[in-house]
């Protein structure tokens, strides 16, 4: 059973990436198909936004401008979004990365906590004092740890089983947080809490350590990071040989597995990887912003995710942009909170996924069907 | 009698399971994914609430939850059948939608973002513990008749062998002149309907809704699909096998054998034993979640 649709995990630079020799034509024809959808989502979102906040016996115009003024209009609201988006891109970069390889990978709410709940144990045993340049890459490796072995679990499940990823992921979300939890009440926390003692050493520094202005945000250097995984996962897709490799397993495992390629090994690692660079989102709460590790904290940025990859379709530059449009929903929804329920903004998420969802198969047909007349 | 209290504990715990789950079998053999499960109960559930406390009944509630789970299934039909929009995307997203509407609503509608005031359910104010009460309840005898009915309807007439031939081959049903989409449009009001009747259980045995009340039963319904390896029978057994894993953790909770996150997993750690097919493998409806052309 096959529930990846090709769509989902086909992209326009994809085919840009590996010959290009396509034509303008064609690469502007792609590129409006990757993007329309998301923005018919976006307008369908606002419609059913105002619908919601007409019900609710406010004026859209003024909850929507007082959503604009409480994110970007503000130094403190602009860093928490920064804060959410940091997370978001971690967990959306790790959910595209396994639609390159057809894998759909529900599991990155327990592979955020798990990476969370790694770099939170070495920040206890490690001693206190050391600089942050000898602890960085001990907490980088933590964490993508923490989130790849419940990749690869998930992995190895499906190349050597053939059990399905995504109900595999989706059973590992309940079974790892369990286990998280266990460990943290039983035998971590510190009592009358559900969170760790803080780390020792090595808490990365806050945007307002430099820029005053952010004072109060949790808005962090851990943002950088998020950039430089793009930027790696971009530079491994398409300009590695790993990299086509696994986005030939995405596109047709059994023309890949023809010409040379064994898809169980692709998605083992494709699998692993992608609960690294989830695991990896752990480090902007625990390195970042509290300094331990918290039950709870991963908040459904995992399932998040989904919408972020999907938004941005699934290429890296558009999962960070998707990032920065989903944190300042979340964020939104704060703002607005004295004329609406924040839960409006929940319900817009869940309506852009629909929508992205929906709009994608049917913009391709659409677009096809005008080509071939043209 | 500990016996007798823990089967009418592992009878409660169960109810909402074997609703949900005999959901979970009608859509994965009409080839529809049941990740939604877990928003039907919850939408199915805040339906039941609004309609018992604005209705002044029980089974006012139990009609709107059943729609309130309909129109779920229905938003999934329609942008999975007619849309064919991919089935993991739109699942998943339907029970963000369900948190995010029960919470919208439970703010217009009652003015809180917890829970809603106190509905009417069966069986009078005192809700006991034991099996008298239990048969007092008519959501506990419909529950237990949901899976054998399941079972009855998809071997015993017409439409369940239209929802097994969609599932299994709908290029071969449509052949024979079997309209595919409109029998997975009846599989997902189906398992709508099925799924909020699990949310309206808890309405009304809890006498109120809670943000969030159905807490991943409906993926514990989901597991208990593929465990039971979509037979009705064995699905059955697998609901009522979870459940009593989690009556006896909480007779033994004084004891502290075990912990009870361990208890938890059971379910989720057993599904995967049964697509790893460590245990004879589970094989899933061949035209599970692919789009017909």
């Amino acid at each position: 059973m096959t529930m990846t649709s090709p769509e989902l995990s086909q992209n326009p630079k994809d085919t840009a990436g590996a010959g290009r020799t396509i034509s303008r034509a064609t690469a502007s024809a792609h590129l409006r198909e990757a993007l329309l959808p998301s923005l018919i989502a976006l307008l369908v979102a606002a419609i059913v936004g105002d619908i919601l906040i007409v019900v609710f016996g406010q004026s859209p115009g003024a909850v929507y401008r007082l959503l604009i003024e409480g994110t970007w209009g503000n130094s403190y609201g602009f860093g928490q979004v920064l804060y959410k988006a940091t997370t978001l891109t971690f967990t959306g970069l790790a959910i595209a990365f396994a639609l390159r390889a057809g894998l759909f990978n529900i599991g990155a709410e327990s592979q955020l906590a798990a990476g969370g709940f790694m770099a939170a144990i070495v920040g206890l045993v490690l001693p206190a004092g050391l600089p942050w340049i000898v602890m960085l890459p001990i907490y980088l490796a933590a964490a993508a740890f923490g989130g790849g072995i419940v990749g690869w679990i998930a992995g190895e499940l499906k190349a050597r089983f053939g059990a399905h990823e995504v109900i595999t992921t989706i059973m590992l979300n309940f079974i790892v947080l369990a286990l998280l939890s266990y460990l943290t009440s039983a035998h971590l926390k510190v009592p009358e809490t559900l969170h760790t003692v803080e780390i020792h050493s090595g808490a990365l520094p806050r945007l307002s350590d430099f820029i005053p202005a952010f004072h109060g945000s949790a808005a962090n250097l851990v943002m950088v990071i998020a950039i430089l995984a793009c930027v790696a996962a971009w530079w491994y897709l398409f300009r590695t040989r790993r990299g086509f490799e696994l986005r030939a397993v995405g596109l047709q495992p059994e023309a890949a597995e023809y010409g040379g390629v064994r898809p169980g090994v692709v998605w083992t690692r494709a699998m692993t990887i992608s609960g690294a660079i989830a695991g990896l989102g752990g480090l902007n709460f625990v390195l970042g912003y509290k300094h331990y590790y918290e039950e709870g904290f991963a908040g459904g940025a995992g399932f998040l995710g989904i919408a972020v990859a999907l938004v941005g379709g699934t290429h890296p530059l558009g999962v960070a942009l998707a990032a920065l449009l989903f944190a300042t929903i979340s964020q939104g929804g704060l703002a607005v909170n004295a004329l609406v329920p924040k839960q409006f903004v929940e319900v817009l998420q869940a309506v852009v996924i629909i929508a992205v969802a929906v709009s994608v198969p049917e913009v391709r047909r659409i677009l096809r069907a005008q080509r071939r007349t043209e | 009698m500990p016996a007798l209290l823990f089967l009418a504990q592992t009878l409660r715990i169960a109810i909402p399971y074997l609703f949900a789950a005999a959901g979970g079998v009608v859509t994965e053999r009409a080839g529809l994914i049941g990740l939604t499960l877990e928003g039907y109960m919850l939408g199915g559930a805040f339906a039941a609430a609004l309609g018992s406390y604005y209705g002044h009944s029980a089974w006012f509630g139990v009609f709107a939850g059943v729609l309130g789970g309909v129109l779920l299934g229905l938003v999934y039909g329609v942008s999975a059948i007619r849309f064919r929009a991919d089935q993991v995307v739109v699942g998943i997203a339907i029970n963000l939608l369900a948190i995010g509407l029960t919470r919208f609503f439970l703010r217009l509608a009652f003015g809180s973002s917890s829970n809603s005031p106190r509905v009417p359910g069966f069986g009078g104010e005192q809700s006991g513990t034991g099996l008298a009460a239990l048969a007092a309840n008519p959501m506990i005898w419909l529950g237990i008749i949901a899976i054998p009915a399941v079972g009855w309807m998809l071997y015993r007439t017409p439409f369940g062998l239209r929802v097994r031939a969609v599932g299994e081959h709908p290029a071969a049903a449509t052949s024979v002149g079997i309209s595919v989409s409109r029998v997975r449009y009846a599989a997902a009001i189906l398992s709508g309907a099925l799924a909020g009747l699990g949310g309206v259980y808890l309405v009304l045995d809890q006498h109120q809704f809670t943000d969030q009340m159905t807490a991943g039963r409906g993926f514990i319904a989901l597991a208990a699909t593929i465990f039971g390896r979509w037979d009705p029978s064995r699905v059955g057994l697998a609901c009522l096998l979870f459940a009593a894993a989690e009556a006896l953790q909480i007779q033994l909770q004084g004891a502290q054998l075990v912990p009870s996150q361990f208890v938890e997993m059971i379910p989720y750690l057993l599904t995967i034993v049964a697509l790893a097919g460590v245990v004879g493998r589970a094989v899933a409806p061949a035209s599970l979640g692919k789009v017909s052309e």
